[in-house]
């Protein structure tokens, strides 16, 4: 079994306009660097990107954004991004705010074939309009449905050709749980290794969950806030 | 005199104890890192996968690859972890969390926080937000006792679109501490200098004032 294929063009192979895709990353740290260029490199549109934010101007999912060929943003917070804002005001694009908490239970539900669940997160506010309400132990809650994906789009620090994967600092985020709820996804690492390298109890990952996987390049790892220590 | 932004987290710093989990928001919440009594243990939840960030890196050590949840670069502490937003939010949404700290544009009476959104201007989202105001036993709220317009932000009801329903039970803002309960804001403590009339007067909610003198805070 060898799930390694050359590059992000050839790993994006079967993505169509007008799919669900799931992109990992908490701002901009670890996020899809390579998958996304080719998605633009590729001009496929109408897509529906459920990633927690939208990139920023000129990087990351703003980078799709620029070029028009995402539909809608199933996200928590999508503060940074100014072309972003135009294009919700001038309703080209459509949006889904969800509840951080939600988004990612909703994705884990995705993947660990949970078809939904309540939380008390949101009763109560506007984001409960429409869904049903049950009260457990007295308390209300309301139901949120699991969210799946063709394409899930994650990145990770190391992972081998049978797709395990292993993360770095707080560049995990969304990855894992995304992993588990594409139909087909597609991990991009920073480094290839052999079957064995990665200690077993360290796989957040495990291989099932990924269909193909290759090294990517030329990783920017642009920072939001350079924030440091001043004497 | 009213305390500015750096005495509200002080003033904060003070309900903490030894041992705590703490979640800080955003602005006047972050700052309460800053005031954690000497000699006490208390470990810092940032909601995008750490419990146990530590003080921003020096030059050397910036790593694009470890932020907090206001995405700026951080450090973590020995005896740190890292792990995804799910388990994030299984800490957060399953109440392990011992204090949480957040910002708001109002709070009512009854408990109800408004801090995500303002009708009309650009929707950014809500976050985390609501995952903290609907799960955290103990949450305080950082704030201005009024808005910019000089309008209180301790209201009877709210008037922009809710975080959360009936959850805050403490507010800390520049002139006071309160206790929200039985549909009230009660007064524990004012700011040095700060009249009780001038709280009474700048927060619109139902405001009990115990008898006798109401205690200064320590800054």
């Amino acid at each position: 079994m060898n799930k390694i294929v050359a590059n992000a063009d050839e790993a994006i192979k079967g993505i169509i306009d007008n799919m669900t895709l799931m992109l990992g990353g908490f701002g901009l740290c670890g996020i899809p660097e390579n998958c996304i260029a080719a998605l633009v490199k590729a001009q496929i549109k109408g897509l529906t990107c459920i990633s927690n934010n939208a990139g920023v101007d000129g990087f990351g999912i703003g980078l799709m954004l620029e070029q028009r060929q995402v539909k809608k943003m199933m996200s928590s917070y999508v503060g940074e991004n100014a072309e972003f804002e135009r294009q919700l005001l001038s309703g080209e694009l459509e949006v889904d705010l969800i509840p951080q908490g939600t988004l990612a239970e909703r994705i884990r539900a995705g993947g660990a074939g949970i078809p939904a669940f309540y939380t008390a997160t949101g009763y109560g506010t506007e984001i409960a309009k429409g869904k049903e309400v049950k009260h457990f132990n007295g308390r209300p809650y309301i139901m949120e449905t699991a969210l799946h994906a063709d394409f899930a789009l994650v990145k990770a620090w190391k992972g081998d050709k049978y797709g395990n994967l292993v993360f770095k600092g707080t560049a995990q985020n969304f990855n894992p749980m995304m992993a588990r709820a594409g139909k087909i996804t597609i991990a991009e690492v920073e480094e290839l290794v052999e079957p064995g390298d990665l200690l077993p109890d360290a796989i957040k990952v495990p291989g099932i969950y990924v269909q193909r996987i290759f090294k990517g390049v030329n990783y920017e790892k642009r920072i939001e806030q350079r924030t440091v220590l001043t004497n | 005199m009213a305390l500015d932004k750096k005495s509200i987290a002080k003033r904060i710093a003070q309900e903490l104890k030894d041992g705590y989990y703490v979640n800080l928001g955003i602005g006047i919440p972050t700052l309460v890192a800053n005031y954690i009594p000497k000699g006490m243990q208390v470990f810092l939840q940032s909601e995008n996968g750490l419990l146990g960030m530590g003080p921003f890196p020096t030059e050397e050590n910036v790593d694009a690859d470890l932020i907090n949840a206001g995405k700026q670069t951080v450090t973590t502490l020995p005896g740190a972890s890292l792990f995804s937003s799910a388990q994030s939010f299984e800490m957060i949404r399953g109440s392990h969390i011992d204090m949480t700290v957040l910002g708001a544009m109002e709070v009512a009476e009854n408990g109800d926080i408004a801090n995500w959104k303002i009708p009309g201007k650009m929707v950014k989202g809500m976050g985390g937000a609501m995952d903290l105001v609907a799960a955290a036993e103990n949450i305080i709220v950082a704030m201005m006792h009024t808005n910019r317009k000089g309008q209180s932000k301790l209201l009877k009801s709210c008037t922009l679109p809710l975080t959360g329903v009936d959850c805050i039970k403490k507010v800390v803002t520049d002139l006071a501490v309160l206790e929200i309960k039985d549909g009230a804001f009660h007064l524990l403590e004012r700011a040095p200098g700060v009249s009780v009339e001038e709280i009474k007067e700048k927060t619109d909610g139902k405001l009990v004032i115990p008898d006798g003198e109401v205690p200064e805070m320590l800054i």
